[in-house]
């Protein structure tokens, strides 16, 4: 390299700059953003609730809760009562678990031996408890609602982010592609992708693949689309802007524009359709599991106990302790995910931030 | 005679459009050289390729036809390992401050980013560089962790010749730095494009509708018709007496200070400047030309003048033109 300028500035005098930006403070946009987060009443309340559901639905077989497939022989289902319980609880009245569950579980008959939350929120019509249903449940919906998110991050993202950048050709290409994908009937194509794997359910779960993951991974593949040509529209209205012609002038690769500059910049947009996406593709799931596509009982999810309430709703009896409990939980979670992504999506933007200096 | 900085010859760029019509000629054709540590400006109706040409010889758009050498090597023909050498020694200030700035970038990581890209320095030094970026167009530490939005035109434009600056280039590309600034702003970004020069020997390709500050900032002048050059010159002699009909046509458009001085007819310009798709035959002036008659057998029509040293009459300015007007050839001593 050639000898550095100096710009004119003797040491004593980057010295003193130096000395001077020290006392300057800055913060990075991600620390912009958490405090942004913070300043706000609703944003600290909504990062609380979600994550008290995320720990929860993750410790569920940690809390002292009946099981949520324990059967009782009932007649209708009974109403919410604060103290006395139902039968004994016994660790053999569940699912099959994976190993850490299965741990967890081991744990809590540590912990807490037979003893288990009475009906806090009433039981159902085949006499299991609401609450457990609802916590168990959970984890159903967030894995969903994280395939889908996740799919439409890192495959639409990137995808779309690739062919807005190129542009032409490849961007022709590559839309045709999600076009073509668009126009089978997202329904239709989730159904026959199920069910066509389901034919092979021995020769998958030889390899691993429970019919569960196959689930979430049809859902992933599908809800990839609509982000990647969300962001190719943003970024091929970014690609001509000057500070991207600056950064290609210094030499900055590909993955540095795209992950530096591109995709930065249609932040705004990924989050408010992510906000989108995640209640759809819980209700979407609630749909194929009542088609039985998705989750089978004895294993739940919100959606199927939405679907379940909905028979509770009759002229001649309202068992309400059906139909209120899952839609609170999952009215309170996806109203948090609202309020949390439209904050996010302001507090990520530098431009947003108070300037106090 | 060493290498000269900058050797373009017969560069050109055509874009096609759409439903069958001729391509858009944006630059057609285009050759000069630029030494080290000159400053050569580029002037022009907007729409006659000035920002094209830019754009090309930093090779942000594909050359279609002619070559761009930078110090002696051929750019169309580097690899990728050399061009990423070649763009630390050629940079570019762009027009519109406001979009030439990434809004989430801060001012340390603007300013260091190209530093990050050429893996130069470890980040304090980078740090460092950054703040004597700063000082250099005349911001100080304080504003170091700042975000575009929070300046104004003026000191965004000074944020982006720092960027430009950071990796020490010899030529440094303006493309219309100072037409979305304020007048009063502009004088101060001319006046540290002069200082900046003075210090760091830099070479200026300075594209610009001001022709005053083309004439404070430049050595030589080049002026482009659609999508050609007409006329190049040192500027004091082009300031002098513009040669080309189309440079004097250009030339008094510029408004003279002084309400007491005789106000020059515009030189008589007919109509608007040609579609670039449909470019006339001939010398593409011609249909605007005030003085085209004066050519015998409608040649300026026929044929195109080739850019050569000429002379306009027995005591006129020898000039490096393509009119048909001086005839060529006499100039050369």
């Amino acid at each position: 390299m050639r000898p550095s300028w100096d710009f004119g500035l003797g040491p004593g005098r980057l010295e003193a700059l130096w000395n001077e930006s020290a006392e300057v403070r800055g913060e990075s946009p991600g620390q912009l953003a958490w405090k942004h987060v913070k300043a706000s009443r609703a944003m600290r309340a909504c990062l609380l609730l979600l994550a008290l559901v995320g720990l929860t639905s993750l410790f569920a077989p940690l809390l002292p809760l009946p099981s949520p497939m324990a059967l009782a022989l009932e007649t209708e289902p009974r109403p919410p009562r604060l103290f006395g319980s139902g039968q004994a609880w016994s660790a053999a009245d569940y699912w099959e678990l994976n190993p850490l569950d299965e741990k967890l579980l081991a744990l809590r008959a540590k912990l807490f031996g037979e003893w288990q939350t009475p009906a806090w929120m009433g039981t159902d019509a085949k006499g299991r408890d609401m609450l457990a249903r609802i916590v168990w449940g959970s984890r159903t919906s967030i894995l969903v609602a994280l395939a889908a998110t996740l799919c439409s991050l890192l495959v639409g993202v990137s995808y779309g982010a690739t062919a807005g950048y190129f542009g032409g050709r490849v961007d022709n290409w590559m839309m045709r592609v999600v076009d073509v994908l668009y126009s089978i009937p997202f329904i239709f194509l989730v159904i026959f992708l199920i069910s066509v794997l389901n034919e092979y359910r021995s020769e998958l779960s030889r390899l691993g693949v429970g019919p569960m993951t196959v689930f979430y991974v049809v859902i992933g593949l599908v809800y990839w689309l609509t982000m990647a040509r969300v962001v190719r529209g943003q970024v091929l209205a970014l690609r001509e802007s000057e500070f991207i012609q600056a950064a290609r002038a210094q030499g900055a690769s590909f993955a540095r524009i795209l992950g530096v500059h591109l995709i930065p910049n249609t932040l705004s947009v990924v989050i408010v359709y992510l906000t989108l996406t995640v209640p759809s593709v819980m209700l979407f799931e609630a749909f194929l599991s009542f088609l039985g596509l998705g989750v089978a009982p004895p294993k739940v999810s919100w959606g199927l106990l939405a679907a379940e309430s909905i028979e509770a709703i009759n002229p001649i009896h309202t068992f309400w302790w059906l139909v209120v409990w899952p839609a609170a939980a999952m009215g309170s979670t996806l109203l948090a995910l609202n309020v949390l992504g439209d904050g996010l999506r302001d507090a990520l933007d530098p431009r947003h931030g108070k300037s106090n200096r | 005679m060493s290498t000269p900085l900058l050797e373009v010859r017969d560069l050109a760029k055509h874009f096609p459009s759409r439903g069958g019509q001729a391509d858009v000629q944006a630059v057609d054709g285009v050759s000069f050289d630029l030494r080290a540590g000159e400053s050569l400006g580029l002037v022009g109706e907007s729409g006659c390729g000035k920002s094209t040409l830019a754009r090309t010889i930093l090779g942000l758009e594909a050359p279609s036809r002619g070559t761009v050498h930078f110090d002696g090597q051929s750019l169309g023909e580097l690899s990728r390992k050399s061009w990423k050498a070649i763009r630390r020694r050629m940079q570019v200030v762009f027009q519109d401050p406001f979009a030439s700035l990434d809004p989430r970038q801060s001012v340390l990581s603007i300013l260091t980013e190209p530093l990050v890209i050429h893996g130069l320095f470890k980040p304090r030094e980078r740090r460092l560089r950054a703040l004597a970026l700063l000082d250099a167009v005349g911001l100080g530490a304080q504003h170091l962790h700042r975000f575009p939005h929070e300046f104004s035109g003026g000191q965004r434009q000074r944020i982006g010749i720092a960027r430009a600056l950071a990796l020490e280039p010899e030529l440094l590309v303006c493309d219309e730095p100072l037409s979305a600034l304020d007048v009063s702003i502009q004088a101060q970004i001319v006046n540290l494009f002069v200082e900046l020069r003075q210090r760091f020997g830099l070479a200026y390709l300075f594209i610009a509708h001001d022709l005053a500050v083309v004439r404070k900032l430049c050595d030589r002048v080049a002026v482009m018709y659609l999508g050609r050059i007409v006329e190049i010159a040192e500027s004091e002699d082009l300031y002098a007496e513009p040669g080309h009909p189309y440079t004097r046509a250009l030339f008094s458009a510029i408004p003279v200070p002084d309400p007491r001085a005789p106000r020059p007819r515009a030189a008589g310009l007919r109509g608007e400047v040609a579609d670039p798709r449909e470019r006339p035959t001939g010398c593409a002036f011609h249909p605007r030309c005030p003085r085209a008659e004066e050519v015998p057998e409608a040649r300026c029509r026929r044929e195109g003048p080739a850019l050569l040293p000429r002379r306009m009459n027995a005591n006129g300015p020898a000039r490096t033109m393509a009119c048909h007007l001086a005839p060529a050839g006499q100039a050369e001593r």
